[in-house]
């Protein structure tokens, strides 16, 4: 005998049966996966996270999905690892010091083809020029300005007041910050005057464009890969050299490299930090003390007073996937160029905008009176760079920087002089450029 | 020692097979590619290669900066397996004791085996770092120096060395522990009754019966702290300051994962293969003749 289908059980098979054709439907409706792995971490990651949504829900065709793969030479290594897999994502984010290992990669499409084949017009006139000489290879620019920064002074303002100095003065000179870190020290208000973090970035691969002195030969790597470094040169010697004495009296602190030495800042033990200006939404948000900011301190006379460069990381889009997808990657990157995008983007997060209308946009709104450290950063990529300021562009970027680093420790710990430790540097440097050449032979 | 007879001609193949899979897609292929890139220089993107015979261990054999970490891996082996053997050996005889609480204590003593060698480099991090660490802080309040191995290379590498052991003496403790426990009672009385003291008893007759473990855990040791110990050195140091803590594992590391270099990073792991065999060998040929074995 055949048993007789309950009430309730008939209404769950109809409710079951009338959600088939969903199942049915939901390809066409499937949009486009677009893979964007990058290194941004914490509330960077979240603003990321945000402004992928904010693109996925502007259209309906492609799907944005950003995946945090680590640190950048993590996320690096995983795009290369990919890559060799024939599986690659479609957009990955790369810091600075990759630019030149993804130049020489065959592995990527330049913004400008992409554009060009998408026959999507960008204005590449207005991006800041300190980002288009830092990114562009014969005029052209290849990978998508993302988050760029540039190092910058910060200053504890209450601990300028309690030595006496003006707190709304921060020093521009390094003249000016030993004598104000000498006075912090002196009454007592510190325990040292300052630390750098990203010691190679801020004191080196700054310092030297701002003073309009060349990091290295070949238009800082610019012209060709028979590059070698300048950086044990008179400039250099003495730069480091200053630090190295002032080490001695507490005047200037090692702190380690990367952002280890911020907590020597935000807990008090320096008056003053020169890092990136990235982290000015961060330090908005977290430091308990009055705090103020100014440009990277500069000798003066007769030294130029140039720019700095970019720092940060730029959206580099790879080959090998399929054609249909290079749209919604050409869509994904116009849009956080365009000056929305870009004035939100800056506002969330400290980074600067780095198109001209945004800008515009953001001092017609009186952004900068109001958060004028936030111009801090900009003030110092204004104006046209020369071959010395445009960027620097070294293949194995990442190993030179670590060489510069340990000799920089070996200076500061006292083992040796400024000009040892510089030549040192320079001599493993220059080994580690010819092994580049060597495995990139164009 | 008894063999064991398998009924099934297939069988014991069979039950072998699954961890030779592993050994051979894990070990031994990774250890060829290495050998075979090693030979070659080779573009990060993987599409440039060019083979260069011996010039990799060329570039390597001239290097300053290679000869520095060969240096310190041999102090930093060293000092983690004295280290972690001395102190599992001294903390295994207080554990045999009669106390209560006893296997709170054992328990407590192995669980550091159990962190992951980065976790337990962070642990050091928050504790030791200068700029943010307990100690450095509670000191300064003491003392006016400054505890600060971000500039002072053999403080690192003490500080490594430290942390290192410190996860490893679980391993250590736990077998010396067993040794210990399988000593009968009637020989250590008999030695007492001969008039040895506690001294005397440990030196002739304990040490000695312990010796199997000893040079088991000695060779273990230095294979685990010329390889395995690069979890916490990239947590704690990176290598610096300077590259005072820059292991020879940690340089292959560096060079072929930050630096993209793959043909100096493999001929290092190479070199470095050859080093821990060569030093295990040795240690066969010479050391184990003076192994007691019951």
């Amino acid at each position: 005998m055949r048993r007789m289908m309950p009430m309730w059980e008939r209404a769950a098979w109809a409710l079951t049966l009338s959600l088939l054709p969903l199942l049915v439907a939901t390809p066409a409706l499937a949009r486009t996966e677009i893979q964007f792995w990058h290194a941004m971490g914490g509330q960077l990651g979240e603003t990321v996270n945000e402004l992928v949504k904010q693109f996925n829900d502007s259209q309906t065709q492609f799907e944005v999905k950003a995946v945090r793969k680590g640190s950048y030479p993590e996320t690096l290594n995983a795009a290369i690892a990919a890559y060799r897999q024939k599986n690659p994502p479609h957009i990955v984010q790369v810091f600075d010091v990759g630019t030149q290992t993804m130049l020489l990669s065959g592995a990527i499409l330049s913004v400008h083809d992409l554009m060009k084949q998408q026959e999507i017009a960008v204005a590449w006139g207005d991006f800041i020029k300190p980002v288009t000489g830092y990114y562009s290879k014969d005029g052209q620019l290849y990978s998508m300005p993302f988050n760029s920064s540039s190092p910058i002074l910060y200053y504890n303002k209450d601990m300028f007041k309690k030595a006496g100095l003006d707190p709304e003065k921060p020093p521009a000179t390094w003249k000016n910050v030993g004598a104000a870190a000498k006075k912090v020290l002196a009454a007592g208000a510190a325990k040292c005057g300052f630390t750098t973090s990203w010691p190679s970035w801020t004191m080196l691969e700054n310092t030297f464009p701002w003073h309009d002195q060349p990091f290295a030969t070949n238009e800082n790597g610019y012209k060709g890969l028979d590059t070698k470094l300048l950086v044990n040169g008179e400039f250099g010697v003495k730069h480091i050299g200053q630090l190295a004495a002032w080490q001695k009296e507490n005047v200037y602190s090692y702190g380690g490299r990367m952002g280890q030495p911020d907590p020597k800042f935000i807990n008090g033990d320096c008056a003053m930090l020169i890092q990136s200006s990235a982290v000015i939404g961060n330090f908005s948000r977290t430091l308990k003390f009055a705090w103020g900011t100014g440009t990277l301190p500069h000798y003066g006379a007769p030294y130029k007073k140039l720019n700095t460069i970019v720092g940060g990381a730029t959206l580099w889009v790879m080959k090998g996937q399929k054609a249909a997808d290079y749209a919604g990657v050409a869509r994904f990157m116009k849009f956080i160029s365009e000056p929305h995008q870009q004035m939100w983007w800056h506002v969330t997060t400290g980074y600067v905008p780095i198109t001209q209308t945004a800008i515009k946009n953001l001092e017609a709104g009186y952004h900068f009176k109001k958060q004028p450290d936030q111009w801090t950063a900009l003030a110092q990529l204004s104006g046209k760079p020369t071959a010395n300021s445009q960027g620097i562009r070294l293949g194995n970027f990442v190993q030179i920087r670590e060489a510069i680093e340990a000799e920089m420790e070996n200076i500061f710990a006292g083992k040796k002089t400024a000009k040892q430790g510089l030549d040192d540097a320079v001599a493993k440097g220059n080994d580690i450029l010819k092994e580049f050449a060597a495995a990139n032979k164009p | 020692m008894t063999r064991a007879v398998f009924k099934n001609r297939w069988l014991p193949y069979l039950l072998v097979a699954p961890q030779l899979a592993v050994t051979v897609a894990f070990f031994f292929w990774p250890a060829f590619e290495s050998l075979r890139l090693s030979f070659f220089k080779t573009s990060p993107f993987g599409d440039r290669s060019y083979f260069v015979g011996l010039e990799n261990f060329e570039k390597l054999l001239v290097s300053p900066e290679y000869y520095a970490s060969i240096v310190n891996s041999f102090i930093f082996a060293f000092g983690v397996t004295g280290l972690g053997v001395g102190a599992g050996l001294f903390v295994a005889a207080l554990a045999t004791q009669k106390i209560r609480g006893l296997v709170a204590y054992r328990t407590a003593v192995l669980w550091p085996y159990g962190i992951a060698p980065p976790i337990a480099g962070i642990i050091f991090l928050f504790v030791f770092h200068p700029s943010y660490g307990v100690l450095p802080y509670w000191l300064s309040f003491v003392t006016a120096y400054e505890f600060n191995w971000l500039l002072k290379g053999w403080v690192a590498m003490a500080l490594v060395i430290i942390a290192t052991a410190w996860t490893h003496v679980g391993y250590n403790i736990a077998f010396f522990l067993a040794g210990l426990l399988a000593i009968p009672a009637s020989v250590l009385e008999a030695a007492s009754v001969d008039g040895a003291g506690p001294v005397r008893r440990f030196a002739f007759v304990i040490f000695p019966l312990l010796s199997p473990i000893t040079f088991y855990l000695v060779v273990v040791n230095l294979i685990f702290s010329f390889f395995g110990s690069f979890g916490v050195i990239h947590a704690v140091t990176q290598g610096g300051p300077g590259n005072a803590t820059e292991i020879m594992v940690f340089k292959v590391y560096k060079d072929g994962f930050v630096g993209l270099n793959l043909g100096a990073s493999a001929a290092q792991s190479v070199i470095l293969m050859a080093i821990v065999i060569g030093l295990t060998a040795l240690q066969f040929r010479f050391v184990e003749k003076k192994v007691t074995y019951s």
